[in-house]
């Protein structure tokens, strides 16, 4: 299977890998995915008022997987909240060129940014805006 | 050294240098058919087909009369279990395979059952073999043919074919065994190993792609194939079709090779694999053997390096030709079915790579490999939460996961 230019970039680049402390308030978490499956991902937002300042993944799973990720924590990172919910997972696949094959890594992407957001605002009580929370 | 660096030697080997020497003429100067009874030219390349039966019958300890060309093993499974399905069927109509087998076999005995064959499929054990007790219990009244694989082309399990051989004699039910990833690479000894019909192909024995044979035993008992290509009546009738003559001979000679260099290839391949083997496990944590450790096909390495997901590991092996047993890498999404049916658990079966070493493959391959395999694990698993998990002392069993 032949790789996008920029899935090659980011699995020999990947951004913002790592891990934030998941017991502090400002820090949402997103585990989605299952090791059966073959793919599992982590993804971590750091929140001041409603802007994420810093984001963090980790990836179990193929190429197209860990670059979903990867480009997923540069896109929220400086993005206000509502804006980071708003991403979906076809603008990953534009952006990697994925092929259909790999559709679900943009998905798994797309589910673990609002599994970090519902976190944090879990954590938080209804301190962040509150709408289209479930992913 | 040139790269990328070739491991795949299951899937198949380079041609050697002494058979594609053996075959050339056999294009240009001597291009004649085999059947061709009335001139020099026929002559010519029917004596080099015969030789080449010789020569197969003498690695496999058959007798010549017992060779039918093919143009690979799917071919000569098709004709060993659609021959005997349709020659036997009025004896009874349900055939024994197993879940670990190629897929050469599963899909003709599905085909089978869609002609109203009953198949058992044997669930192999953890290493991906299967006893002669299994068979023992499933064959019945109306079994006319048992079909298990001389040795697993994924993890390289060898099974206990001179066992199970001898309980389908003791019942009276042929014994079938695709032996392709066998024959060349181990003893195969079709009369002490008790097989009725057996298989395999030039390309996995440093031969040519695009011929191989197909053993159907003539005595005690004799097997009777409805053939399933019907034409001008080659090969005694069970397979028509004009021989591949170059390819014959190609075939013939790299069995009298591996027959000559079995011993020599052997010690090198398992040489090869003890040395990539320790490297790998002195270097790196929670990595697992699939398979039987110590009833494994020379030069066959079936790793898992759990926490990190086989494609990804694929991608990292930048100058290495690798199979995974991973999903990703098929379009089907599911990982493995012989690791599957072998019961390692999906996430070990995402997990893992198949490395073959053989014949052409040197320590200096190695000695790269194993450097770019430990490297590309440690910064996968940089990147796994699965692995930062275990590091935490997570059991991952107890996680609630979002499966998808």
């Amino acid at each position: 299977m032949a790789y996008s230019d920029k899935v090659l970039d980011h699995y020999d680049n990947p951004r913002n890998v790592g891990s934030l402390d998941k017991k502090s308030k400002d820090v949402g978490t997103g585990i989605v995915g299952a090791p059966e499956c073959g793919d599992v991902m982590k993804l971590q937002i750091q929140v001041e008022g409603d802007t994420i300042v810093d984001a963090k993944f980790k990836t179990f799973g193929c190429g197209s997987a860990i670059a979903s990720s990867s480009l997923a924590t540069e896109w929220i990172k400086g993005k206000k909240v509502d804006e980071a919910l708003a991403i979906s997972n076809t603008e990953i696949v534009e952006e990697l060129a994925l092929p259909p094959v790999k559709i679900h890594c943009s998905v798994l992407a797309e589910d673990a940014i609002k599994a970090a957001i519902k976190d944090f605002k879990d954590k938080n009580g209804s301190a962040a805006p509150a709408e289209a929370q479930k992913a | 050294m040139t790269n990328p660096i070739y491991l795949d030697y299951q899937a198949t080997t380079p041609v050697d240098k002494r058979v594609l020497d053996t075959m050339l003429p056999f294009f240009t100067d001597a291009y004649g058919n085999a059947a061709s009874r009335n001139h020099a030219f026929g002559w010519v390349a029917e004596e080099a087909v015969d030789t080449s039966r010789a020569q197969i019958a003498s690695l496999i300890n058959a007798s010549e009369k017992e060779i039918v060309y093919t143009s690979g093993s799917t071919e000569a499974i098709n004709l060993a279990m659609k021959g005997v399905g349709e020659m036997y069927e009025s004896k009874g109509k349900h055939i024994i395979t197993c879940l670990a087998e190629h897929k050469a076999v599963l899909d003709t005995a599905k085909h089978m059952e869609k002609h109203g064959f009953e198949v058992t499929y044997l669930q192999p054990d953890k290493t991906g073999a299967v006893s002669a007790e299994q068979v023992r219990d499933a064959i019945r009244e109306d079994t006319i043919l048992v079909a298990i694989m001389w040795a697993n082309n994924e993890v390289g399990t060898i099974n206990p074919i001179r066992e199970i051989g001898a309980v389908c004699r003791e019942k009276g039910v042929l014994f079938f065994s695709d032996s392709t990833q066998a024959v060349g690479k181990i003893p195969v000894d079709v009369e002490a190993d008790n097989v009725d019909m057996i298989c395999f192909s030039g390309h996995k024995i440093y031969g040519p792609k695009g011929v191989g044979a197909l053993y159907v035993r003539r005595r005690k008992p004799r097997v009777r194939l409805v053939a399933q290509m019907d034409g001008g009546g080659h090969e005694r009738g069970m397979r028509s079709g004009t021989l591949n003559v170059p390819g014959i001979v190609g075939l013939g000679k790299a069995c009298a090779v591996a027959e000559a260099d079995m011993e020599k290839d052997i010690a090198h391949s398992n040489g090869l694999r003890e040395r990539f083997e320790k490297k790998i496990f002195d270097a790196l944590d929670y990595v697992f053997i699939n398979g039987d450790e110590n009833r494994r096909l020379p030069g066959c390495s079936n790793l898992s390096f759990a926490y990190v997901e086989g494609e990804s590991l694929i991608m990292g092996f930048k100058d290495l030709a690798v199979s995974s047993g991973s999903a990703c890498t098929s379009a089907s999404l599911e990982p493995s079915h012989v690791l599957q049916s072998m019961e390692v658990g999906d996430e070990l079966a995402h997990s893992s790579i198949r490395f073959g070493f053989g014949r052409m493959t040197t320590e200096a391959h190695i000695d790269f490999a194993a450097e770019q395999v430990i490297d590309a694990v440690k910064k996968l698993r940089e990147l796994s939460p699965l692995y930062e998990m275990v590091q935490e002392g997570i059991d991952l069993s107890t996680i609630a996961w979002t499966g998808h």
